[in-house]
């Protein structure tokens, strides 16, 4: 075999299942693609290649003894730098964490490494997963694969642009308002954000607590079931996830939904849209009409996108989720006090709330520092009604709007962001146009709901194109199967830039 | 895009937040937070009244474990990230006199 990055993590587990690749092959082979290739990219923020190549020779030694290798055996990974690992650092590409080592390991990534997992390395993105283009982060930009002079999306761009570029064979991200599926769109890769509640968040740095969910990034929709049972279901840690088995994502994928109804919600048509990616969403409509499917108009009001004369675009959605999330981070972000771990300032400081407040203004990077005063502002006496408890009743509105819509269709189908990967600092100088990119998947976490992005083919500038895939709660299976019925029919599948093929 | 936030107010937000800003961030903030609460705005355009607040899409209550004991984390693990330790205590500069 000359270069085992050409395969999945499926393929790669049956290789090194069946004896015709060492797990020792594997890791070796990722770690020869990253000394080429990660130079251009930064996809990581750190490489464990010493402890990689261990647990790799434990388990060739495992396969010698004739013991099982769990559905992940052997698989190199790559795993969001927000999920606690007790070896490695786990930095949320902040300042505040460059040198935190986590005593515990998030759920997720245990259950990843109990299945067979090998973990590479811990992968870049917004710092503290605040951002949409990875160019938040507190240490340095990552690269899109495609096109290094642009963006691999954000917040877990690490982690796609590792998947994309063959730095790993699949990898962990957190979704809190689109972090897998965007940069999943932008690199060309398979993203899902699980039901709220389907994964642990055990581990997983807190952002928005009622928003942020772990899900994989993967080179295709079977490697994407492959990693989802590996890591969902109960956990006693995490309260707040369900306690329902993981399904066996994978017996089922290969077979189509009948009389499937699909929905284009129409308000996610309008200008604001690029009009390749309208057009690919399109056909991507058709191909389901050619297997059988129906396509069925659905509305969500208070997800419309409005663009008023001047080009100017806004979203109920849009508002609402910021102010959440921006809520929620400033409380989640107020334990960073140079007290119990983290950056503390060398300055001189007068009392401890001075200590604080020069801790922060040194940890903190500009967007950090936005969404915690503005949460903060939005919490504060006096702003609670008009912010906050505003949202959060328009975060009802929002829900109620699909719970309409699914009672005309089994799954939406839509964009992922509105355009494709932009360039390096085009958006970083004004706060709100980062935050448009995420018009089409943030209202999937206001109500909870399984998100499924995948290719849906290149642009005429050869960028990928992403779309996305939505259902009611808990519906991961039926998103895995119809997603794909669309890979299988379409051949965008394992899209690979020129630039992962030397 | 021209309206900013008083830096008085800015101030009174970062203070809040325990962030020491410096001038030139108190404008640049004042700046983009102005444009971020107008876009925030747009939500007064709906009319909310009768809308229950939703706080987490999955609605789960009263979710209740056993009250069995188990090993926690050992001081001196929960310490190692310390910034400034003395034995099992985290070490902090004098508390008193904070206003706030």
């Amino acid at each position: 075999m000359n270069d085992l990055s050409d395969l999945s993590a499926l393929e790669l587990r049956n290789a090194i299942a069946g004896g015709t690749v060492s797990a020792v092959q594997a890791v070796k082979a990722y770690l020869e693609a990253i000394a080429r290739r990660e130079p251009a990219i930064g996809a990581y923020n750190e490489v464990l290649a010493e402890r990689a190549m261990e647990q790799a020779a434990a388990l060739d030694h495992k396969r010698q003894n004739s013991q099982p290798l769990g559905p992940l055996g052997g698989v190199p990974v790559a795993i969001k730098d927000n999920l606690c690992t007790p070896y490695g650092r786990t930095t949320c590409a902040s300042k505040m964490l460059a040198n935190f080592q986590a005593p515990y390991t998030a759920t997720a990534v245990a259950r990843l490494e109990a299945a067979g997992a090998i973990v590479l390395g811990k992968t870049n993105m917004d710092e503290f997963a605040m951002g949409s283009s990875t160019e938040n982060s507190g240490f340095r930009p990552t690269a899109n694969p495609w096109d290094t002079s642009r963006v691999p999306g954000g917040s877990s761009g690490g982690s796609a642009a590792a998947v994309s570029a063959r730095l790993c064979a699949a990898a962990l991200g957190s979704d809190t308002g689109g972090s897998i599926r965007q940069p999943a769109a932008f690199c060309g890769v398979v993203g899902m954000k699980p039901t709220y509640g389907r994964v642990s968040r055990f581990g997983l740095v807190a952002y928005g607590s009622s928003l942020d969910q772990i899900g994989p990034v993967t080179q295709d929709v079977a490697d994407c079931a492959l990693l989802l049972g590996a890591i969902a279901g109960g956990d006693p840690a995490d309260s707040t996830c369900l306690d329902r088995p993981a399904g066996d994502y994978l017996t089922e994928l290969e077979r189509p939904v009948e009389h499937l109804r699909v929905g284009l919600p129409r308000e996610f048509f309008s200008q604001a849209l690029d009009a390749e990616i309208a057009s690919s969403i399109r056909q991507a409509a058709e191909v389901y009409q050619s297997l059988g499917a129906t396509i069925v108009d659905v509305s969500l009001p208070h997800s419309r996108i409005d663009v008023d004369g001047g080009g100017k675009v806004s979203s109920y959605a849009v508002a609402c989720y910021y102010i959440v999330a921006m809520a929620e981070a400033s409380s989640n972000l107020a334990r960073y006090d140079g007290v119990h771990y983290g950056h503390r300032t060398a300055r001189n400081v007068e009392d401890i709330v001075d200590l604080y407040c020069k801790t922060r203004e040194e940890g903190f990077g500009a967007e950090v520092k936005r969404r915690v005063m503005l949460g903060t502002y939005a919490l504060s006496s006096g702003y609670y009604d008009a912010y906050y408890l505003k949202a959060l009743r328009v975060r009802r509105l929002i829900k109620n709007d699909f719970d309409a819509a699914f009672g005309h269709c089994d799954l939406l189908l839509c964009p992922v962001a509105p355009t494709t990967a932009f360039r390096l600092g085009e958006k970083t100088a004004d706060p709100l146009t980062m935050y448009l990119e995420d018009i089409y998947t943030i209202s999937v976490n206001l109500a909870g709901l399984p998100g499924l992005s995948i290719p849906a083919g290149l642009s005429k500038a050869g960028l990928p194109i992403g779309m996305q895939l939505i259902g009611p709660v808990f519906s991961e299976d039926l998103l895995l199967r119809a997603g794909r019925m669309y890979e299988k029919s379409s051949g965008m599948s394992r899209l690979r830039p020129k630039m992962a093929t030397t | 895009m021209s309206r900013t936030i008083e830096p008085d107010l800015v101030r009174h937000i970062a203070k809040l937040s325990r962030i020491e800003l410096s001038e030139e961030q108190l404008a640049t903030f004042g700046r983009q937070l102005a444009d971020i609460l107008e876009y925030f705005d747009k939500l007064a355009e709906l009319d909310t009244a009768n809308v229950e607040p939703l706080v987490h899409a999955v609605e789960i209550h009263n979710v209740l474990a056993e009250d069995t004991p188990r090993p926690s984390l050992a001081p001196d693990a929960a310490l190692a990230n310390a910034p400034h330790r003395d034995g099992d205590f985290f070490m902090v500069p004098k508390v008193i006199g904070d206003s706030q």
